[in-house]
């Protein structure tokens, strides 16, 4: 590829990131340090001294921390089981247990108020053994809620990466610690335990930057002591209305996750031990014996339970009602009069958020393939920094994202505050490096030597392109399209700031729904929760068909 | 010593060992050779404690070991393409046991690299194990399974994968280094060269039964069954009719030993008991000749059998395509005891 045509590609997402990633970013920098607004607020300084702010990062920190501890905790045992067993239905747990993390925060958060609040149905079976009055389970507002969703959520982030590279540790090097006289313990932990430690490593990496980003969940099943800093520039944003702190905020939450990330990166490079993986010919597990059926039964038994049960919960509530089960909430959802909260029936929140997606998908699916196009064709350094730059706005959150169009996009000579376009923009923002992702392994498949026998039969460069590598890059596309699709549904941190009280989406909705005292308004922010649930599903769903699906299909 | 009973072994509904019984005494070189699938290295893992019988019992000195854990069995197993600790350097992984032992560091330090002059790699203690070449990596296997001195040392296909020079040159410096140690050891090997080279006593497994128990040159000279004796390389089998010191077989009719009874016989005849002879009795087609140094191996076809496998020495012989004639030398021809049945035969003991 010409350097002409890597700019040609290059050039509109760039265009894209600076516009509306770059340029907010700089704003909230110059807001929080002082130079736009003249108010006579705290310094920037005084700020970050703040005893308020210190509690606030703390708390952050360390329910990130204890949230990612309990997920590998959690998690471990299930790694074992998938890495060391052959059994029936282990695709299908798999594939379960993957399910919460694509979930939208807002579901997940609603799930477990529906679990944990006082509307439980743990309440209720406790009401009809115990007498009228006896609810005991109230959870929300406490920090069990916040770190059982969160594990909930991150569950297969170490699933996936701790239970890959253990199927592919050789068994007998274990063994060998055995035969030499170390017990089993002993043996995992001086054998097993350092292979896997840079796989662990990256996993605590992960989960502790989605914990320490994580918005939704605490929003909603937080209480007063449980302020995160995302939440905090939230309140700062919308209660206190006091741009300046916010901006203060998000600069300590940009840099500690900066910090973040060049640790992890340094310490991946530290971590990355010589290790030899086990020959193909025996990566395939044994048969489970009767202890390993035991084992397995007592690792599958409680996940599926603690990975199902607020799920099922959540749909079990949006279906109850005080006269019996029945669709009354989701028939509620179309009300005109019911909702006050909202300004609209919250079945315009779900034509709003289709909408939205359908634009994202459009935008992100074009964006990230032009990026995707110029990373998988033009390798080198290049393509490596572009790749490094359209990921930022991910290391950065949502929350910071929001904000930063909120004080950037609102005046002259980018005044999107009425645009229909600024939901979908901030998606697009947030979907780009997903789509990325997704479309560069697709296009970097094509075999070189396809296109040379296509040369070689006589085909004319045009024609080669349009015969192998088009097929692939329409399959690409389709596939970033469904996670950009995915990814808008669910989005709500970045939404919640610039989301039009008259135009909500469906996670917003949600949410306002959740803060009204009632019933039915529970109950239907429990239908809506259950029908984002399956919107996304089918969306992930539809994904991994095409992603499967060989070029042929096309 | 060593002492199974009536061992067998399955994974799931695959049998892979039935009833084995063997004793393996004080200071024995014990060699098990089969093909792979014969159960080799289940034997192994069941000794070691890594699988547990189906049904039978293993004891040592009397002690029976199915409620000792693997790590208090205090047995050495070398695994089959090494399971060296990746992340431990040479000294940490010859050491491992030792220190697990609970050693004083400096007399495991001295005991490493006592192992480590033992096995030619003295010096080599701060090297990273995946640094080393294949040979490298099997010394120090075999460095970090003697250090703590188990009492019974196994080691599974240890030369599977070295290369030919390698693989030809090490068996005598096992042999000595277990020598040096007067130590007990179980070699499970394919390669009946290996198995034969190295060992005082050699067992051919076969589908997870013992075919044959004995010293290497008793199986060499009189291989107990038709199997072992085609696993050991010999492809001159044959069913024959003998009659007087006469054998009738497939490529003629020979004179074998009076000593034999009439009756029908499994024969082997040995390739080397042939020699180009004008007047021998077995006439045929060379159809195929490889030159190998001290000797030329011919194959000759007659008429229908399968082809002979003859070893001419020092003698000029017709190149493919010639017609050749060739006599028996009878003493070339052993009776194999128990034709093509299988079932457990003891050899020269």
């Amino acid at each position: 590829m010409s350097g002409r045509a890597a700019l040609l590609l290059g050039a509109l997402p760039l265009a894209f990131l600076l516009l509306f990633f770059v340029y907010p970013v700089a704003t909230i920098v110059g807001l929080g340090l002082g130079g736009a607004s003249g108010s006579g607020l705290a310094d920037p300084p005084a700020i970050w001294l703040d005893r308020r702010t210190i509690d606030v990062l703390w708390f952050t920190l360390w329910q990130a921390a204890a949230s990612t501890a309990l997920t590998i905790l959690a998690a471990l045992p299930g790694a074992y089981v998938l890495a060391r067993y052959a059994f029936r239905g282990k695709r299908l747990l798999r594939a379960a247990a993957t399910v919460p993390f694509v979930l939208p925060t807002v579901v997940v958060a609603s799930a477990f108020l529906a679990l944990l609040g006082p509307r439980s149905p743990l309440n209720d079976l406790a009401e009809s053994i115990l007498g009228p009055g006896q609810r005991p389970v109230r959870l929300d507002g406490s920090i069990w809620a916040i770190l059982l969703a969160h594990v909930f959520f991150d569950y297969a982030v170490v699933l996936r990466l701790v239970g890959g590279v253990w199927s592919q540790l050789d068994p007998r090097t274990e063994e060998a610690a055995r035969v030499l006289g170390a017990s089993p313990w002993r043996a995992f932990r001086e054998v097993t335990l350092p292979l896997l430690r840079p796989a662990l490593t990256s996993a605590a990496t992960i989960v502790f930057l989605f914990t320490f980003t994580s918005f939704g969940v605490i929003l909603v099943l937080g209480g007063r002591g449980t302020v995160t800093l995302e939440v905090e520039i939230y309140r700062a944003t919308a209660q206190l209305l006091d741009l300046r702190l916010a901006a203060a905020l998000a600069i300590v939450q940009m840099t500690a996750v900066g910090l973040l990330l060049i640790v992890s990166a340094r310490g991946a490079q530290r971590l990355a031990v010589e290790q030899r993986l086990r020959p193909d010919a025996e990566a395939a597990p044994s048969r489970a014996d009767r202890r390993g059926l035991f084992v397995i039964a007592l690792t599958v038994i409680p996940t599926a339970l603690f990975l199902g049960l607020p799920l099922a919960v959540l749909v079990e509530r949006s279906l109850a009602g005080s006269t019996g089960y029945g669709l009354h909430a989701y028939a509620a959802l179309l009300d005109e009069r019911a909702h006050r909260a909202l300004f609209v029936p919250p079945a315009e929140a779900i034509a709003n958020s289709l909408a939205f997606a359908a634009l994202t998908s459009v935008l992100a699916s074009v964006l990230g393939l032009l990026a995707g196009a110029l990373i998988a064709y033009r390798r080198g350094w290049l393509a490596t920094g572009f790749d490094a730059v359209l990921m930022l706005p991910l290391g950065t959150s949502a929350v910071t994202v929001g904000f930063g169009f909120i004080v950037a996009l609102d005046e002259p000579p980018l005044d999107l505050r009425t645009s229909p376009l600024l939901i979908p923009l901030a998606h697009t923002l947030v979907a780009v490096p997903f789509v990325v992702r997704a479309t560069v392994p697709l296009i970097r498949s094509i075999e070189p030597r396809l296109r040379e026998a296509a040369a070689v039969l006589g085909a004319a460069p045009r024609r080669v392109w349009r015969e192998i590598d088009l097929p692939v890059i329409s399959r690409a596309a389709l596939v970033g399209a469904g996670f950009a699709f995915a990814v808008s549904l669910g989005e709500f941190g970045a939404t919640l700031f610039i989301a039009r009280p008259d135009v909500p989406t469906v996670p917003v909705a949600i949410f306002r729904l959740l803060g009204q005292p009632g019933a039915l308004n529970f109950a239907q922010a429990m239908a809506m929760s259950t029908l984002l649930m399956l919107l996304t599903a089918a969306a992930v769903l539809l994904i991994e068909r095409w992603r499967a699906e060989g070029p042929s299909a096309f | 010593m060593l002492d199974l009973q009536g061992v067998s072994a399955a994974y799931a509904d695959r049998q892979v060992l039935h009833e084995v019984h063997l004793a393996v005494g004080p200071g024995q070189l014990v060699s098990v050779l089969g093909p792979s699938g014969s159960g080799k290295t289940t034997l192994l893992r069941l000794v070691a404690g890594l699988e547990r019988p189906r049904s039978g019992h293993i004891s040592w000195d009397g002690r029976d070991l199915a409620s000792v854990p693997v790590h208090e069995r205090g047995f050495g197993l070398m695994f089959q393409d090494f399971a060296l600790f990746p992340h431990r350097d040479v000294a940490q992984n010859v050491g491992f046991g030792l220190r697990v032992r609970g050693w004083a560091p400096a007399r495991a330090r001295a005991r490493v690299a006592e192992m480590l002059e033992l096995v030619g790699l003295a010096g080599m203690e701060r090297r990273a194990v995946a640094r080393l070449s294949g040979g490298e990596q099997q010394r120090v296997a075999l460095a970090r399974a003697l250090a703590p001195s188990p009492r019974l040392l196994m080691l599974d296909e240890p030369l599977g994968s070295l290369d030919r020079e390698l693989r030809e040159r090490l068996p005598l410096e096992l042999r000595r280094i277990f020598r040096t140690l007067g130590a007990t050891v179980l070699y499970v090997t394919h390669d009946q060269e290996e198995a034969l080279g190295v060992a005082d006593r050699t067992i051919v497994l076969r589908d997870g039964r013992v075919e044959a128990d004995g010293p290497p040159d008793a199986l060499w000279a009189r291989p107990p069954n038709e199997f072992v004796a085609r696993f050991l390389g010999f492809r001159n089998v044959t069913s024959a009719r003998v009659t007087a010191g006469r054998a009738v077989t497939p490529w003629g009719i020979v004179a074998i030993s009076p000593d034999v009874p009439d009756g029908d016989h499994t024969l082997l005849l040995r390739p080397g008991g042939f020699s180009p002879d004008a007047g021998g009795s077995v006439r045929g087609t060379v159809s195929a000749r490889l030159f190998r140094g001290d000797h030329v191996r011919l194959e000759v076809s007659i008429d229908d059998a399968p082809p002979l496998e003859v070893e001419a020495r020092w003698t000029p012989v017709p190149a493919v395509g010639g017609s050749i004639a060739l006599r028996m030398d009878p003493g070339s021809a052993i009776v194999i005891p128990d034709g093509a049945r299988g079932g457990t035969a003891t050899v020269g003991r």
